[in-house]
């Protein structure tokens, strides 16, 4: 089967159960939307992000129970540089959404979601561990994987894949 | 390494606690698992994992191969199940391109999948019946895995790390007589699994060990990520390879046992279900085989046929071109998730329309399922640590990667 090429038009997208929620609840945080290989995305704004995942949690048509993943692309040297990429998980509608937040390069930071799912401690740790992405409210945002007195933030892409020697 | 210094995250909170290090070389802890914990004589006041051991930055390696040989690094992310990594990636890098698959190669993934879940669900009953003290159950266990491992020795060369699928299909048909003594195998492990169960499920000793013991609720498994059996013991029905299809699972008629006690016993009943559902689901998959080719047609993505490169110069230019320079993949990005023995196995995948990927992240169910541990443990005794470890199946090598 042939791609279909990615649809980025809000108009088009607006009646997807989340898009609709948040549109509804708080037009300016949505950033922009994406609709690519039967995946959702939307861009959110990075000050809205925990009101946005609180109100898709607590949808009562659609709610996004199951935070699957949390995790970070490094758009090294382009900027804003980081995009930190939360999946989330309806199961009773069995539905997926991705959320995307964009943030600079110098002192990236985003508020944490671990009070909306407690679920995203350890996926939030290992993204400040090797991205260097803070999250702010996380109740213990230590290095999780790397040993503790390591320097540097592996996965970013100026960070050389042999590591300095 | 850092990780030798203590880590000083765990400090005694009273006068009458202390903290005890369990792990990282403790042989219930599956692998490098370090576990601190606050005691209060036996019982457990706090719990801290402490992981890491085992990480070897195999997604920052990813970005820097192709995506085909990526495949490899994939088998020793989950070392109990590779063939549900190896599944999970070339579907999402798929996905990517927009490949479609011949049904055939997606039969054979699903066989191969099956029995790869009994594999790994094998490990975890030996490893987990031995933590708790009973002995036999390793050993009958392994008997059975061994023909397993026999069985992908065949198809692949490899008894653990597999790297049998490809981006587009399967690497090899399987060799003649492989089916056979698939069949042999379906028809002979049920009756094992009753040995097993003859063993554990009314053995005293076993329930009362695993009866009510790191009990977590459904409201707590799914806040915490948890999934799979640690999320199915707990009462939540649901299953990607039912309610998400993907694969050609929904040719197959499974039943997903559901547990609603959320404790050990009640995760161990899900998996010994699940195995048997498992061995059903690679009979089906043996009667139903459709005929057909196993990769996909897409020169410029699957290796040519052996055959086809040595008679045709058009095979054989496509052949050089994969290797030395691999495929350029469409730009975008795709999360993909399948079900794994442990639970939600998830690639994102990003592409810059190279033939590198962007980057490759893996949602480690584990990783997740281990955030549930202080939930679990914090009020019981020492003991029983032993058996949450065990009842949420860890592997390190995937927790870390």
């Amino acid at each position: 089967m042939p791609l279909a090429p990615p649809v980025t038009d809000l108009e088009q997208l607006k009646n997807h159960p989340a898009v609709a929620r948040l549109l509804a609840w708080n037009s300016g945080a949505v950033e922009g939307v994406k609709f690519d290989r039967d995946e959702m995305t939307v861009y959110v704004d990075r000050s809205s992000l925990r009101g946005a995942c609180i109100l898709l949690r607590d949808d009562a048509g659609c709610p996004f129970n199951f935070l699957s993943d949390v995790t970070c692309v490094d758009r090294f040297p382009s900027e804003p540089r980081f995009e930190v990429v939360y999946h989330l998980l309806s199961i009773p509608k069995k539905e997926r959404v991705r959320l995307k937040v964009r943030l600079n390069g110098d002192g990236p930071a985003v508020e944490s979601v671990t009070s909306v799912w407690p679920a995203a401690n350890y996926f939030e740790r290992e993204v400040f561990d090797l991205f260097g992405v803070r999250f702010t409210g996380h109740p213990y945002l230590r290095r999780l994987l790397m040993p503790e007195d390591w320097e540097g933030h592996p996965l970013r892409k100026d960070y050389p894949v042999e590591g300095y020697r | 390494m850092a990780h030798l210094a203590p880590t000083p995250v765990l400090e005694p909170g009273q006068d009458k606690t202390m903290i005890l290090n369990m792990g990282p070389q403790h042989p219930s802890t599956h692998g490098v698992l370090r576990v601190l914990l606050e005691i209060d004589g036996e019982t457990i006041v706090r719990i801290m994992p402490d992981i890491g051991y085992l990480h070897t930055g195999i997604e920052k390696t990813c970005e820097a191969k192709f995506y085909q040989q990526v495949v490899p690094l994939t088998d020793r992310i989950d070392y109990l199940c590779p063939l549900t990594n190896n599944l999970c990636y070339v579907l999402a890098v798929e996905k990517l391109l927009g490949l479609e698959i011949p049904p055939k190669a997606q039969w054979l993934r699903v066989l191969m999948n099956e029995l790869t879940r009994i594999n790994s669900h094998l490990v975890w009953l030996g490893t987990h019946a031995m933590d708790i003290g009973a002995m036999t159950v390793f050993l009958y266990c392994f008997r059975e895995r061994e023909d397993i491992l026999r069985l992908f020795e065949m198809v692949s060369g490899q008894r653990m790390m597999t790297s049998y699928f490809r981006v587009g299909g399967i690497a090899l048909e399987p060799p003649i007589g492989f089916f056979d003594k698939v069949r042999d195998f379906a028809n002979r492990f049920p009756a094992c699994v009753d040995e097993y169960e003859n063993l554990l499920t009314e053995n005293p000793i076993w329930v009362m060990r695993t009866k009510g013991v790191a009990t977590i609720t459904e409201k707590d498994a799914l806040a915490l990520g948890a999934s799979g059996p640690t999320l199915r013991g707990s009462g939540v029905d649901f299953d990607l390879r039912r309610d998400m299809p993907y694969s050609g699972y929904e040719n197959f008629k499974f039943k997903v046992p559901v547990a609603t006690e959320g404790d050990v016993f009640a995760r161990y009943l899900c998996r010994v279900q699940e195995m048997r559902e498992s061995i059903a689901m690679v009979r089906q998959a043996l009667d139903g085989m459709p005929e057909g080719p196993i990769k996909a047609d897409a020169p410029k993505v699957v290796l040519p046929d052996r055959e086809k490169m040595k008679t045709q110069m058009e095979a054989l230019i496509y052949h050089f071109k994969i290797i030395t320079e691999g495929f350029a993949v469409p730009e975008g990005e795709v999360y993909q998730a399948v079900e794994s023995p442990r639970g939600e196995m998830g690639y994102y995948v990003v592409s810059d329309g190279t033939a590198k990927p962007y980057r490759v992240h893996m949602r480690s169910a584990c990783l997740a399922n281990m955030q549930t541990l202080p939930k679990m443990c914090e009020g019981r005794l020492i003991a029983d640590v032993v058996a949450a470890i065990g009842s949420i199946d860890i592997v390190l090598g995937e927790i870390d990667r």
